[in-house]
């Protein structure tokens, strides 16, 4: 027992006896009455208001951030009085972390509900058929960035899952040495390189290969996509292939068969899901990318289904024009631009869905 | 089916390490062989020897020779994937593939191996695997749920149904039972009186009482100190190792005065 708690009851009763003492390891204690922190809660912001009302000030703001400190001070006193010192500094943490999720939270529902209301606006048929091509200010549309989007995260996609993932096996399963080693610091590397080299980098590549007038295409995009995307998905696969027990490769090893095969039939399956969700998260991380594309993809107003030859729009490089460069008036731009913000989190969001449900149709059966 | 097994002179290093020294040993076909011995004296080691398992272990290396039917498993025109085809194994933790049904578990070995094979047959291959494991009047009505749905002792003979499926010549138990609770043991100790009839079995145990109830032949393992390698001291019938060993230490270790 806490001193803390000890002297709370010394202050109520007479000094304890001897005898007294031998009980007071008692497992039972005083404790504070449900709903007390709710009304300390609603308390303090009351009191926040009327701080408010008497000085003048006001705004939302400043009334929760007044409210919140009164609270957090007044509980842990109130406490402390009533439950010691102890319980008093876990209670003090448990809403230090409770805010700090609800601080986490804000700027994420904010954002949900801003581009929610801005982008309605011209959620439209037209929005999704029409591209910008002769259109001055209202109407138009941004078919045209969606399926430069589609087409070149669907490519960058198509390339790096595949050596992501043949990387990521050769360092769980054949890899065991100075090469591994190297390998595993050049992808931790190029995690945290920023988009915009990797712009550069395709971009001065294409140039190299096919020259300035070409090289500004959907597939220059897409390798510049690549080299942000193949470190996640070798991370995010070596990460879950080597949670695959050892003890599975052994059983399938002593049926007698092949490394390969009990890598393909055995280690895989059983790390899909968490293989699909790392590749999930690493599309997401490069579908909202601007800087290079804008080097490597270019923008244009119409439509292009060939990633081999011509500028490619996609949906951040339009958001990113139609809010730098607006015409006049600017509205109609502006909200073309959240409509495009709201396709994105929308297409991430099919994306994830499309992931779990993945997951859930190959993940290890599990005993229901 | 069912081979002999010969060990010549093993030695098996892990890295620079001398794990085990000098074993000498005979294995004969349909009888059950025992190894039993202190911890770390290196006889799950010997085990993984006798199907080239331990080579998945990096860093360890096989001298001498073992002999099955007198093919040098060790010969440098033996392909390892080839020996573990002949040579079955089960595990001391149940292992059933978590992505698989109960069916597809004991048809693994040759779904894995990508045998083609028609459907009747394989409905021929799965009866018989799992009424040779014990498992069939339990398992018939749910075949097709999850492995890992049953319990553990049906787990463990799930996983023998699934090497007994291959029709090995040899199974290797590493601690079958060590797992599992006393009934779910009796009922594989039961499955390996049977199983020797079909198979040369070898079983690694710490339980010297299931040595003793299980198998014919016995080898005592022990190590003589931390870092010393270990060796196989005695190699006998079990009867003569637990009533009459000719060696000390075997008496003290089966009298349980061992240090």
């Amino acid at each position: 027992m806490s001193n803390s708690t000890s002297q709370q009851l010394r202050q109520h009763e007479p000094a304890p006896t001897d005898l007294e003492r031998l009980f007071s390891d008692s497992l039972t204690a005083a404790r504070l009455p449900r709903f007390t922190s709710l009304g300390l809660l609603v308390l303090s912001f009351a009191v926040a208001a009327l701080f408010d009302v008497i000085t003048g000030h006001n705004g939302l703001a400043r009334l929760a951030v007044i409210g919140v400190l009164l609270y957090l001070i007044v509980h842990f006193i109130v406490a402390r009085a009533v439950e010691g010192g102890r319980p008093a500094t876990d209670g003090l943490a448990r809403d230090l972390v409770t805010l700090a999720f609800i601080v986490a939270l804000i700027p994420l529902i904010s954002l949900i509900f801003e581009t929610l209301k801005q982008g309605l606006v011209r959620f439209d048929a037209d929005y999704f058929t029409k591209s910008m091509w002769g259109v001055i200010n209202t109407g138009g549309g941004a078919a045209h960035a969606i399926q430069g989007t589609l087409i070149v995260t669907a490519l960058s996609t198509i390339i790096s899952v595949p050596i992501g993932l043949f990387t990521a096996i050769y360092l769980v399963e054949y890899g065991h040495g100075r090469l591994s080693r190297a390998i595993t610091l050049l992808v931790d590397v190029m995690t945290g390189i920023p988009s915009i080299v990797a712009g550069l980098f395709a971009y001065s590549l294409f140039v190299l290969i096919v020259g300035v007038a070409q090289a500004r295409m959907g597939f220059t995009g897409a390798v510049s996509l690549c080299v942000l995307m193949i470190p996640y998905v070798v991370r995010s696969a070596e990460e879950m292939l080597s949670l695959v027990p050892n003890s599975l490769r052994e059983a399938s090893y002593a049926l007698g068969v092949t490394k390969w095969l009990t890598i393909v039939r055995i280690v895989i399956p059983t790390a899909l899901s968490g293989i699909v969700s790392g590749v999930v998260i690493a599309i997401a991380r490069v579908i909202g990318e601007t800087a290079p594309l804008l080097i490597t993809a270019g923008f244009v107003n119409w439509k292009n289904p060939n990633p081999f030859s011509g500028e490619m729009t996609t949906l951040p490089v339009f958001v990113y024009n139609q809010v730098m460069v607006p015409g006049v008036p600017q509205q109609p731009f502006y909200d073309r631009a959240w409509t495009g913000a709201l396709v994105l989190i929308l297409i991430v969001m099919v994306l994830n869905l499309l992931g779990r449900f993945i997951s859930a149709r190959f993940s290890p059966k599990t005993k229901k | 089916m069912a081979k002999r097994i010969e060990l010549k002179k093993l030695n098996i290093h892990y890295g620079d390490f001398l794990a085990v020294k000098d074993v000498d040993m005979m294995i004969e076909p349909r009888s059950v062989t025992a190894f039993i011995g202190p911890s770390g004296c290196g006889k799950s080691t010997v085990l993984r020897s006798l199907n080239r398992m331990l080579e998945v272990t990096p860093g360890a290396r096989v001298d001498g020779e073992v002999l099955l039917d007198n093919v040098n498993l060790y010969d440098k025109a033996v392909d390892p994937v080839r020996v573990r085809r002949q040579v079955g194994m089960v595990f001391q933790q149940p292992n059933p593939f978590p992505t698989m049904s109960i069916r597809e578990n004991v048809l693994a070995g040759i779904q894995l191996n990508n045998k083609r094979m028609a459907h009747s047959e394989k409905e021929e291959v799965l009866e018989r695997s799992l009424r040779s494991a014990n498992l069939w009047n339990e398992v018939k009505d749910r075949l097709d749920r999850p492995g890992s749905s049953l319990s553990g002792g049906q787990q463990q003979r799930l996983c023998i149904a699934r090497a007994t499926a291959v029709q090995p010549e040899v199974l290797l138990m590493d601690e079958p039972c060590s797992a599992l609770d006393p009934i779910s043991t009796l009922a594989i100790e039961d499955l390996i009186q049977e199983l020797k009839e079909d198979y040369t079995v070898v079983i690694v145990t710490h339980n010297m009482q299931q040595a003793a109830r299980v198998s014919e032949k016995t080898g005592f393992f022990t190590i003589n100190g931390t870092g010393m390698p270990g060796h196989l001291v005695e190699f006998d019938n079990t009867e003569t190792i637990f009533s009459n060993p000719k060696e000390k230490q075997t008496e003290d270790y089966i009298t349980g005065r061992f240090g």
